[in-house]
Protein backbone atom coordinates (compact mmCIF):
# COMPACT_ATOMS: atom_id res chain seq x y z
CA UNK A 1 0.00 0.00 0.00
CA UNK A 2 1.30 3.52 -1.16
CA UNK A 3 1.74 5.38 2.18
CA UNK A 4 -0.36 8.86 1.82
CA UNK A 5 1.08 11.77 1.28
CA UNK A 6 1.73 14.46 3.63
CA UNK A 7 2.64 17.97 2.50
CA UNK A 8 6.10 18.78 3.88
CA UNK A 9 6.07 22.50 5.04
CA UNK A 10 9.69 24.63 5.51
CA UNK A 11 10.00 25.90 8.79
CA UNK A 12 12.68 28.17 8.04
CA UNK A 13 13.62 31.24 5.76
CA UNK A 14 13.49 29.61 2.40
CA UNK A 15 9.81 28.77 3.16
CA UNK A 16 8.04 30.71 0.65
CA UNK A 17 9.11 32.89 -2.22
CA UNK A 18 9.85 35.72 -0.10
CA UNK A 19 12.82 33.78 1.00
CA UNK A 20 13.65 32.71 -2.28
CA UNK A 21 13.88 36.83 -2.99
CA UNK A 22 16.13 37.52 -0.35
CA UNK A 23 18.54 34.75 -1.54
CA UNK A 24 18.56 36.54 -4.81
CA UNK A 25 18.19 39.65 -3.19
CA UNK A 26 21.83 41.23 -4.40
CA UNK A 27 21.54 39.62 -8.38
CA UNK A 28 22.74 42.23 -10.57
CA UNK A 29 21.39 40.47 -13.66
CA UNK A 30 24.77 39.54 -15.55
CA UNK A 31 23.61 36.48 -17.20
CA UNK A 32 26.81 34.70 -16.62
CA UNK A 33 23.84 31.48 -14.16
CA UNK A 34 22.28 31.45 -18.03
CA UNK A 35 25.76 30.80 -19.52
CA UNK A 36 26.96 28.50 -16.94
CA UNK A 37 23.42 26.23 -17.09
CA UNK A 38 23.85 22.94 -18.82
CA UNK A 39 20.52 22.59 -19.10
CA UNK A 40 19.56 25.83 -20.22
CA UNK A 41 19.04 25.03 -23.96
CA UNK A 42 16.03 23.17 -22.54
CA UNK A 43 14.11 25.68 -20.16
CA UNK A 44 11.63 27.87 -21.39
CA UNK A 45 13.06 30.81 -19.55
CA UNK A 46 16.82 31.17 -19.07
CA UNK A 47 17.79 31.14 -14.96
CA UNK A 48 18.38 34.97 -15.08
CA UNK A 49 15.10 35.90 -16.26
CA UNK A 50 13.98 33.23 -13.26
CA UNK A 51 15.40 35.22 -11.37
CA UNK A 52 14.08 38.40 -12.09
CA UNK A 53 11.00 36.77 -12.54
CA UNK A 54 11.50 35.68 -8.58
CA UNK A 55 12.83 39.63 -7.66
CA UNK A 56 9.19 40.67 -9.24
CA UNK A 57 6.94 38.53 -7.05
CA UNK A 58 5.77 36.80 -10.49
CA UNK A 59 4.45 34.02 -8.33
CA UNK A 60 2.03 32.70 -11.24
CA UNK A 61 4.38 33.13 -14.06
CA UNK A 62 7.33 31.02 -11.91
CA UNK A 63 5.40 28.39 -11.64
CA UNK A 64 4.50 27.13 -15.33
CA UNK A 65 8.25 27.56 -16.30
CA UNK A 66 10.01 24.53 -16.52
CA UNK A 67 13.38 26.09 -15.57
CA UNK A 68 13.59 24.85 -12.07
CA UNK A 69 12.53 21.56 -11.96
CA UNK A 70 14.94 21.08 -14.96
CA UNK A 71 17.79 21.92 -12.23
CA UNK A 72 20.04 19.35 -12.39
CA UNK A 73 22.24 20.56 -9.52
CA UNK A 74 25.57 20.94 -11.07
CA UNK A 75 26.40 23.94 -8.97
CA UNK A 76 28.15 25.69 -11.88
CA UNK A 77 26.18 28.75 -11.66
CA UNK A 78 26.41 28.80 -7.46
CA UNK A 79 29.86 28.53 -8.47
CA UNK A 80 30.44 31.84 -10.81
CA UNK A 81 28.00 34.14 -9.92
CA UNK A 82 30.32 36.78 -9.54
CA UNK A 83 27.57 37.68 -6.44
CA UNK A 84 28.32 34.42 -4.29
CA UNK A 85 24.63 34.03 -4.40
CA UNK A 86 23.38 30.26 -3.33
CA UNK A 87 21.32 29.45 -6.82
CA UNK A 88 21.24 25.92 -6.44
CA UNK A 89 19.54 26.33 -3.08
CA UNK A 90 17.31 28.74 -4.83
CA UNK A 91 17.02 26.36 -7.66
CA UNK A 92 15.63 23.69 -4.82
CA UNK A 93 13.72 25.90 -3.03
CA UNK A 94 11.23 26.50 -5.84
CA UNK A 95 11.21 22.64 -6.42
CA UNK A 96 10.05 22.32 -2.54
CA UNK A 97 7.20 25.13 -3.18
CA UNK A 98 6.52 23.21 -6.33
CA UNK A 99 6.26 19.94 -4.88
CA UNK A 100 4.34 21.11 -1.37
CA UNK A 101 1.73 22.97 -3.40
CA UNK A 102 1.24 19.78 -5.32
CA UNK A 103 1.08 21.99 -8.53
CA UNK A 104 -0.41 20.34 -11.44
CA UNK A 105 2.75 20.98 -14.40
CA UNK A 106 5.85 19.17 -11.85
CA UNK A 107 3.52 16.23 -11.02
CA UNK A 108 5.75 13.82 -12.60
CA UNK A 109 8.97 14.90 -11.16
CA UNK A 110 7.61 15.64 -7.79
CA UNK A 111 5.71 11.98 -8.31
CA UNK A 112 8.82 10.38 -8.85
CA UNK A 113 10.91 12.20 -5.66
CA UNK A 114 8.22 10.99 -3.58
CA UNK A 115 8.06 7.10 -4.69
CA UNK A 116 11.57 7.80 -4.17
CA UNK A 117 11.40 8.80 -0.48
CA UNK A 118 8.66 6.57 0.14
CA UNK A 119 11.13 3.64 -0.56
CA UNK A 120 13.52 4.98 1.86
CA UNK A 121 11.07 5.27 4.43
CA UNK A 122 9.67 1.53 4.14
CA UNK A 123 13.41 0.62 4.11
CA UNK A 124 16.16 3.09 5.23
CA UNK A 125 17.28 2.44 1.88
CA UNK A 126 16.30 2.88 -1.67
CA UNK A 127 15.11 -0.47 -3.58
CA UNK A 128 15.19 0.44 -6.97
CA UNK A 129 12.71 -2.25 -8.65
CA UNK A 130 10.09 -0.62 -5.89
CA UNK A 131 10.76 2.72 -6.49
CA UNK A 132 9.58 2.54 -10.44
CA UNK A 133 6.79 0.11 -9.42
CA UNK A 134 5.39 2.67 -6.46
CA UNK A 135 6.35 5.69 -9.11
CA UNK A 136 4.04 4.45 -12.20
CA UNK A 137 0.97 3.51 -9.40
CA UNK A 138 1.32 7.08 -8.43
CA UNK A 139 1.35 8.36 -11.65
CA UNK A 140 -1.97 6.25 -12.52
CA UNK A 141 -0.60 5.80 -16.12
CA UNK A 142 -0.04 1.65 -16.76
CA UNK A 143 1.82 2.87 -20.10
CA UNK A 144 4.76 4.67 -18.91
CA UNK A 145 6.69 2.05 -17.42
CA UNK A 146 7.07 0.56 -21.02
CA UNK A 147 9.12 3.87 -21.69
CA UNK A 148 11.62 2.37 -19.45
CA UNK A 149 11.35 -1.49 -20.22
CA UNK A 150 14.34 -1.73 -22.44
CA UNK A 151 16.90 -0.27 -19.73
CA UNK A 152 14.61 -2.33 -17.55
CA UNK A 153 15.39 -5.51 -19.26
CA UNK A 154 19.19 -5.13 -19.54
CA UNK A 155 19.48 -4.32 -15.96
CA UNK A 156 18.03 -7.22 -14.99
CA UNK A 157 19.60 -9.35 -17.54
CA UNK A 158 22.60 -8.37 -15.50
CA UNK A 159 20.90 -9.31 -12.10
CA UNK A 160 20.65 -6.09 -11.07
CA UNK A 161 17.48 -4.53 -9.96
CA UNK A 162 15.36 -7.24 -7.57
CA UNK A 163 11.22 -8.27 -8.34
CA UNK A 164 9.74 -4.83 -8.47
CA UNK A 165 6.82 -5.67 -5.75
CA UNK A 166 6.87 -3.63 -2.18
CA UNK A 167 7.48 -5.73 0.23
CA UNK A 168 6.55 -5.00 4.03
CA UNK A 169 9.29 -4.96 6.94
CA UNK A 170 10.66 -3.04 9.32
CA UNK A 171 10.67 0.66 8.96
CA UNK A 172 13.97 2.05 10.87
CA UNK A 173 13.48 5.84 9.51
CA UNK A 174 10.10 6.32 10.86
CA UNK A 175 11.25 8.24 13.67
CA UNK A 176 13.07 10.82 11.79
CA UNK A 177 10.64 10.74 9.00
CA UNK A 178 7.69 11.64 12.00
CA UNK A 179 10.06 14.17 13.33
CA UNK A 180 11.16 15.65 10.23
CA UNK A 181 7.24 16.46 8.85
CA UNK A 182 6.69 17.10 13.01
CA UNK A 183 8.97 20.00 12.80
CA UNK A 184 8.60 21.18 9.47
CA UNK A 185 4.36 21.49 10.25
CA UNK A 186 4.91 23.27 13.70
CA UNK A 187 8.06 25.57 13.15
CA UNK B 1 44.64 3.60 6.47
CA UNK B 2 41.03 2.77 8.23
CA UNK B 3 37.90 4.20 6.52
CA UNK B 4 33.96 3.27 7.12
CA UNK B 5 32.51 2.88 3.76
CA UNK B 6 29.37 4.05 2.88
CA UNK B 7 28.44 2.05 -0.59
CA UNK B 8 24.96 4.08 -1.06
CA UNK B 9 21.98 2.58 -2.56
CA UNK B 10 22.68 2.41 -5.78
CA UNK B 11 26.04 0.27 -5.58
CA UNK B 12 24.04 -2.30 -4.03
CA UNK B 13 21.88 -2.61 -6.88
CA UNK B 14 22.37 -1.14 -10.19
CA UNK B 15 26.30 -0.02 -9.56
CA UNK B 16 27.46 -3.23 -8.02
CA UNK B 17 30.73 -3.40 -9.71
CA UNK B 18 31.69 0.09 -8.40
CA UNK B 19 31.41 -1.29 -5.17
CA UNK B 20 32.87 -4.63 -5.66
CA UNK B 21 36.23 -2.72 -7.72
CA UNK B 22 36.14 0.09 -5.32
CA UNK B 23 36.74 -2.78 -2.49
CA UNK B 24 39.08 -4.71 -4.31
CA UNK B 25 41.34 -1.70 -5.37
CA UNK B 26 41.76 -0.23 -1.57
CA UNK B 27 42.22 -3.75 -0.74
CA UNK B 28 45.40 -4.05 -3.05
CA UNK B 29 46.63 -0.24 -2.35
CA UNK B 30 46.87 -1.70 1.04
CA UNK B 31 43.44 0.43 2.87
CA UNK B 32 41.06 -0.68 4.81
CA UNK B 33 37.92 -0.22 4.73
CA UNK B 34 34.84 -1.61 7.03
CA UNK B 35 31.21 -1.04 5.86
CA UNK B 36 29.57 1.90 8.09
CA UNK B 37 26.94 -0.32 10.51
CA UNK B 38 23.12 0.31 9.78
CA UNK B 39 23.19 3.49 7.28
CA UNK B 40 20.45 4.78 5.29
CA UNK B 41 20.33 6.20 2.13
CA UNK B 42 21.35 9.80 2.05
CA UNK B 43 18.16 10.79 0.00
CA UNK B 44 19.72 11.55 -3.14
CA UNK B 45 18.16 14.41 -5.13
CA UNK B 46 14.89 13.62 -4.12
CA UNK B 47 14.91 14.83 0.16
CA UNK B 48 16.14 18.18 -1.86
CA UNK B 49 13.45 18.86 -3.83
CA UNK B 50 10.84 17.87 -1.33
CA UNK B 51 12.08 19.05 2.48
CA UNK B 52 15.25 20.46 3.12
CA UNK B 53 15.22 19.33 6.55
CA UNK B 54 14.53 15.95 5.85
CA UNK B 55 17.59 16.00 2.91
CA UNK B 56 19.52 17.17 5.91
CA UNK B 57 18.52 14.51 8.48
CA UNK B 58 18.90 11.84 6.20
CA UNK B 59 22.40 11.93 5.77
CA UNK B 60 23.69 13.08 9.00
CA UNK B 61 22.19 9.66 10.76
CA UNK B 62 25.45 8.19 8.95
CA UNK B 63 27.32 10.66 10.37
CA UNK B 64 26.07 9.93 13.43
CA UNK B 65 26.63 6.45 13.39
CA UNK B 66 29.49 7.11 12.17
CA UNK B 67 30.54 9.16 15.43
CA UNK B 68 29.67 6.81 17.57
CA UNK B 69 31.28 3.47 15.72
CA UNK B 70 34.84 5.52 15.40
CA UNK B 71 35.24 8.96 16.58
CA UNK B 72 37.80 10.78 13.89
CA UNK B 73 37.86 7.20 11.41
CA UNK B 74 36.23 9.14 8.20
CA UNK B 75 33.69 7.95 5.77
CA UNK B 76 34.87 7.04 2.46
CA UNK B 77 31.72 7.37 -0.37
CA UNK B 78 32.78 6.64 -4.01
CA UNK B 79 28.99 7.90 -5.20
CA UNK B 80 29.02 11.95 -5.82
CA UNK B 81 25.36 12.33 -4.75
CA UNK B 82 25.66 10.50 -1.49
CA UNK B 83 29.39 12.38 -1.34
CA UNK B 84 27.41 15.66 -1.62
CA UNK B 85 24.72 15.06 0.55
CA UNK B 86 26.53 14.04 3.26
CA UNK B 87 28.92 16.95 2.85
CA UNK B 88 26.18 19.28 2.90
CA UNK B 89 24.60 17.72 5.90
CA UNK B 90 28.34 18.12 7.41
CA UNK B 91 28.96 21.83 6.73
CA UNK B 92 25.18 22.45 8.02
CA UNK B 93 26.18 20.83 11.29
CA UNK B 94 29.68 22.43 11.67
CA UNK B 95 28.52 25.93 10.96
CA UNK B 96 24.59 26.34 11.33
CA UNK B 97 24.12 25.72 15.34
CA UNK B 98 20.19 26.24 14.45
CA UNK B 99 20.02 23.39 11.54
CA UNK B 100 21.94 21.22 13.65
CA UNK B 101 19.53 21.76 16.88
CA UNK B 102 17.17 20.87 14.27
CA UNK B 103 18.83 17.41 12.72
CA UNK B 104 19.88 16.56 15.75
CA UNK B 105 15.93 16.10 17.21
CA UNK B 106 15.30 14.21 14.12
CA UNK B 107 18.24 11.71 15.28
CA UNK B 108 17.33 11.83 19.07
CA UNK B 109 14.51 9.25 19.39
CA UNK B 110 17.11 6.76 17.91
CA UNK B 111 19.33 7.81 20.50
CA UNK B 112 21.98 9.24 17.88
CA UNK B 113 23.20 12.77 17.80
CA UNK B 114 26.05 14.43 15.56
CA UNK B 115 28.49 17.00 15.92
CA UNK B 116 31.10 17.12 12.73
CA UNK B 117 34.03 15.60 14.14
CA UNK B 118 33.33 12.87 11.21
CA UNK B 119 34.98 13.59 7.75
CA UNK B 120 33.12 12.91 4.54
CA UNK B 121 35.97 11.78 1.91
CA UNK B 122 34.72 11.12 -1.74
CA UNK B 123 36.81 7.78 -3.34
CA UNK B 124 38.64 10.10 -5.64
CA UNK B 125 39.71 12.08 -2.74
CA UNK B 126 40.91 9.23 -0.79
CA UNK B 127 42.57 8.17 -4.32
CA UNK B 128 44.15 11.26 -5.15
CA UNK B 129 45.48 12.85 -1.72
CA UNK B 130 45.77 9.37 0.77
CA UNK B 131 47.26 6.81 -1.94
CA UNK B 132 48.12 8.65 -4.92
CA UNK B 133 49.48 8.13 -8.40
CA UNK B 134 53.29 6.78 -6.70
CA UNK B 135 51.28 4.15 -4.81
CA UNK B 136 49.41 2.51 -8.24
CA UNK B 137 52.86 2.82 -10.08
CA UNK B 138 54.36 0.64 -7.43
CA UNK B 139 51.69 -2.24 -8.08
CA UNK B 140 51.39 -2.24 -11.55
CA UNK B 141 50.91 -5.63 -12.87
CA UNK B 142 49.96 -4.54 -16.19
CA UNK B 143 50.35 -1.36 -18.56
CA UNK B 144 47.41 -0.20 -20.18
CA UNK B 145 49.68 1.22 -22.72
CA UNK B 146 47.47 1.96 -25.72
CA UNK B 147 44.75 2.70 -24.35
CA UNK B 148 43.24 6.17 -24.35
CA UNK B 149 41.11 7.19 -21.51
CA UNK B 150 38.77 10.42 -21.08
CA UNK B 151 38.46 11.08 -17.09
CA UNK B 152 34.87 11.90 -16.79
CA UNK B 153 34.31 13.86 -12.97
CA UNK B 154 30.60 14.96 -13.31
CA UNK B 155 29.76 17.25 -11.07
CA UNK B 156 28.95 17.37 -7.59
CA UNK B 157 32.16 15.25 -6.12
CA UNK B 158 33.68 18.69 -6.92
CA UNK B 159 30.39 21.44 -6.98
CA UNK B 160 30.25 23.10 -4.44
CA UNK B 161 32.47 22.16 -2.47
CA UNK B 162 36.15 22.29 -3.69
CA UNK B 163 37.42 19.83 -1.41
CA UNK B 164 40.43 18.04 -3.15
CA UNK B 165 40.44 19.51 -6.93
CA UNK B 166 40.15 22.64 -9.22
CA UNK B 167 35.82 22.48 -9.63
CA UNK B 168 35.97 24.35 -13.12
CA UNK B 169 39.09 22.40 -14.60
CA UNK B 170 39.66 19.37 -12.60
CA UNK B 171 42.93 17.40 -13.19
CA UNK B 172 43.16 14.98 -10.55
CA UNK B 173 42.73 11.21 -12.23
CA UNK B 174 45.29 12.35 -15.00
CA UNK B 175 48.41 11.73 -12.69
CA UNK B 176 46.42 7.91 -11.76
CA UNK B 177 45.43 7.41 -15.61
CA UNK B 178 49.28 7.81 -16.67
CA UNK B 179 50.37 5.99 -13.82
CA UNK B 180 48.75 3.17 -15.82
CA UNK B 181 50.70 3.73 -19.14
CA UNK B 182 47.34 4.98 -20.56
CA UNK B 183 46.84 8.54 -22.46
CA UNK B 184 44.78 11.32 -21.20
CA UNK B 185 42.18 12.24 -23.58
CA UNK B 186 42.10 15.63 -24.26
CA UNK B 187 38.92 16.81 -23.69
CA UNK B 188 36.27 19.93 -22.19
CA UNK B 189 33.49 17.51 -21.23
CA UNK B 190 34.91 16.44 -17.94
CA UNK B 191 33.49 18.70 -15.38
CA UNK B 192 30.38 19.16 -17.59
CA UNK B 193 26.63 17.54 -15.84
CA UNK B 194 25.54 14.94 -18.07
CA UNK B 195 21.78 15.52 -16.66
CA UNK B 196 21.85 13.48 -13.19
CA UNK B 197 17.87 12.11 -12.52
CA UNK B 198 17.00 13.65 -15.99
CA UNK B 199 18.52 9.95 -17.40
CA UNK B 200 14.80 8.62 -15.95
CA UNK B 201 12.55 11.25 -15.65
CA UNK B 202 12.91 14.07 -18.37
CA UNK B 203 15.09 12.10 -21.14
CA UNK B 204 14.62 14.70 -24.09
CA UNK B 205 17.10 16.71 -21.96
CA UNK B 206 19.49 14.21 -20.60
CA UNK B 207 19.83 12.69 -23.61
CA UNK B 208 21.34 16.01 -25.44
CA UNK B 209 23.54 16.24 -22.40
CA UNK B 210 25.19 13.18 -22.54
CA UNK B 211 25.22 13.32 -26.62
CA UNK B 212 27.43 16.46 -26.32
CA UNK B 213 29.81 14.05 -23.59
CA UNK B 214 30.25 11.12 -25.99
CA UNK B 215 30.75 13.62 -29.30
CA UNK B 216 33.71 15.32 -27.63
CA UNK B 217 35.30 11.72 -26.19
CA UNK B 218 35.81 10.50 -29.60
CA UNK B 219 39.19 8.99 -30.06
CA UNK B 220 39.38 7.91 -26.41
CA UNK B 221 38.95 4.27 -25.77
CA UNK B 222 37.29 4.37 -22.84
CA UNK B 223 35.85 6.81 -20.36
CA UNK B 224 36.20 6.51 -16.72
CA UNK B 225 33.59 7.81 -14.00
CA UNK B 226 33.47 8.17 -10.18
CA UNK B 227 29.65 8.26 -9.93
CA UNK B 228 26.99 5.24 -10.14
CA UNK B 229 24.90 7.97 -11.63
CA UNK B 230 27.30 9.69 -14.07
CA UNK B 231 27.95 6.04 -15.22
CA UNK B 232 24.47 5.18 -15.99
CA UNK B 233 23.82 7.80 -18.25
CA UNK B 234 26.96 7.72 -20.11
CA UNK B 235 26.28 4.12 -20.82
CA UNK B 236 22.41 3.15 -20.80
CA UNK B 237 21.45 5.47 -23.80
CA UNK B 238 24.31 4.72 -26.20
CA UNK B 239 22.03 3.69 -29.08
CA UNK B 240 19.29 5.52 -28.98
CA UNK B 241 22.10 8.71 -28.75
CA UNK B 242 24.00 7.29 -32.07
CA UNK B 243 21.00 6.58 -33.77
CA UNK B 244 19.61 10.55 -32.78
CA UNK B 245 22.93 11.81 -34.30
CA UNK B 246 23.56 9.71 -37.14
CA UNK B 247 27.11 8.34 -36.12
CA UNK B 248 28.25 5.81 -34.24
CA UNK B 249 28.73 7.12 -30.34
CA UNK B 250 29.65 4.16 -28.73
CA UNK B 251 32.38 4.02 -26.33
CA UNK B 252 33.13 1.94 -23.12
CA UNK B 253 32.36 3.27 -19.86
CA UNK B 254 34.22 1.86 -16.61
CA UNK B 255 34.29 3.37 -13.55
CA UNK B 256 37.71 4.51 -12.34
CA UNK B 257 38.92 1.69 -10.07
CA UNK B 258 37.91 -1.09 -12.64
CA UNK B 259 40.19 0.54 -14.87
CA UNK B 260 43.00 1.00 -11.91
CA UNK B 261 42.39 -2.60 -10.84
CA UNK B 262 43.07 -4.00 -14.49
CA UNK B 263 46.12 -2.32 -13.75
CA UNK B 264 46.80 -3.83 -10.69
CA UNK B 265 46.17 -7.27 -12.12
CA UNK B 266 43.31 -7.67 -10.31
CA UNK B 267 40.92 -10.51 -11.59
CA UNK B 268 38.12 -9.29 -13.30
CA UNK B 269 35.63 -11.01 -11.64
CA UNK B 270 36.69 -9.06 -8.60
CA UNK B 271 36.24 -5.77 -10.68
CA UNK B 272 32.87 -6.65 -11.67
CA UNK B 273 32.96 -6.20 -14.98
CA UNK B 274 31.06 -8.78 -16.86
CA UNK B 275 28.23 -6.04 -14.81
CA UNK B 276 28.99 -3.04 -17.12
CA UNK B 277 26.38 -2.28 -19.67
CA UNK B 278 28.68 -0.72 -21.64
CA UNK B 279 31.56 -2.83 -23.29
CA UNK B 280 32.61 -1.49 -26.56
CA UNK B 281 33.37 -4.33 -29.15
CA UNK B 282 37.46 -4.98 -29.10
CA UNK B 283 37.87 -3.46 -25.84
CA UNK B 284 38.17 -6.06 -23.19
CA UNK B 285 40.94 -7.70 -25.49
CA UNK B 286 42.66 -4.10 -25.28
CA UNK B 287 42.30 -3.83 -21.52
CA UNK B 288 43.52 -7.74 -21.25
CA UNK B 289 47.13 -6.66 -22.22
CA UNK B 290 49.75 -9.07 -21.00
CA UNK B 291 50.86 -8.71 -17.32
CA UNK B 292 54.43 -7.42 -17.12
CA UNK B 293 56.73 -10.07 -15.63
CA UNK B 294 58.68 -9.28 -12.24
CA UNK B 295 61.88 -8.18 -13.82
CA UNK B 296 60.31 -6.03 -16.38
CA UNK B 297 58.76 -4.22 -14.05
CA UNK B 298 61.63 -3.16 -11.74
CA UNK B 299 63.56 -2.19 -14.45
CA UNK B 300 61.02 -0.21 -15.91
CA UNK B 301 60.76 1.13 -12.29
CA UNK B 302 64.74 1.82 -11.84
S1 LIG C 1 25.10 35.05 -12.13
FE1 LIG C 1 24.37 35.81 -10.17
S2 LIG C 1 24.32 38.00 -10.39
FE2 LIG C 1 24.50 37.18 -12.44
S3 LIG C 1 22.39 37.02 -13.17
FE3 LIG C 1 22.91 35.10 -12.28
S4 LIG C 1 22.22 35.26 -10.18
FE4 LIG C 1 22.31 37.30 -10.96
S1 LIG D 1 22.78 24.20 -10.69
FE1 LIG D 1 20.95 24.03 -11.89
S2 LIG D 1 20.54 26.07 -12.62
FE2 LIG D 1 22.61 26.06 -11.89
S3 LIG D 1 23.81 25.66 -13.69
FE3 LIG D 1 23.42 23.70 -12.75
S4 LIG D 1 21.58 22.92 -13.70
FE4 LIG D 1 21.72 25.10 -14.19
S1 LIG E 1 21.84 8.97 -3.35
FE1 LIG E 1 21.54 7.27 -4.58
S2 LIG E 1 23.21 6.08 -4.33
FE2 LIG E 1 23.26 7.57 -2.76
S3 LIG E 1 22.35 6.55 -1.04
FE3 LIG E 1 20.80 7.55 -1.96
S4 LIG E 1 19.90 6.30 -3.52
FE4 LIG E 1 21.70 5.62 -2.83
S1 LIG F 1 27.53 14.37 -13.75
FE1 LIG F 1 25.45 14.03 -13.59
S2 LIG F 1 25.17 12.17 -12.45
FE2 LIG F 1 27.23 12.79 -12.26
S3 LIG F 1 27.38 13.92 -10.42
FE3 LIG F 1 26.85 15.37 -11.99
S4 LIG F 1 24.70 15.43 -12.13
FE4 LIG F 1 25.31 13.71 -10.96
Amino acid sequence: MIPKERPFIEPDKFHDLEGVQKMLASCIQCGTCSGSCPNAFAMDVTPRTLWRMVLTGQKEAIFQTRTFILCSSCYSCTLRCPRGLPLTEAMSALKQIASREGLAPYKASTRFYKSFLDSVRRHGKVREGEMMTLYFLSMKNPLLPLQFAPLGLRLMLKGKVGAPFPTRGKRPLESLFNKVMQLENNP
Amino acid sequence: MKYFYYPGCSLEGTAREYSLATTALLAALGGSIEELPDWNCCGATAAEAVSRLLCLALPARNLALAEKAAPGQDILVPCSACYLNMRRAWDKVCHDPATRRQINQTLEEEGLSVSGSTKVRHLLDVLCLDFGADSVFKKLKRSLAGLVVAPYYGCQCLRPYPVFDDPEAPSCMEPLIRATGAKVHPWSMGAVCCGASHGTTKKEVGLALVGEILDDARGADVIVTVCPMCQMNLEAHQKKISKQRGRDLSISILYLPQLLGMALGLPEKDLGLNLNLGIAPGFMEKLRSPLIKQQENKADAA
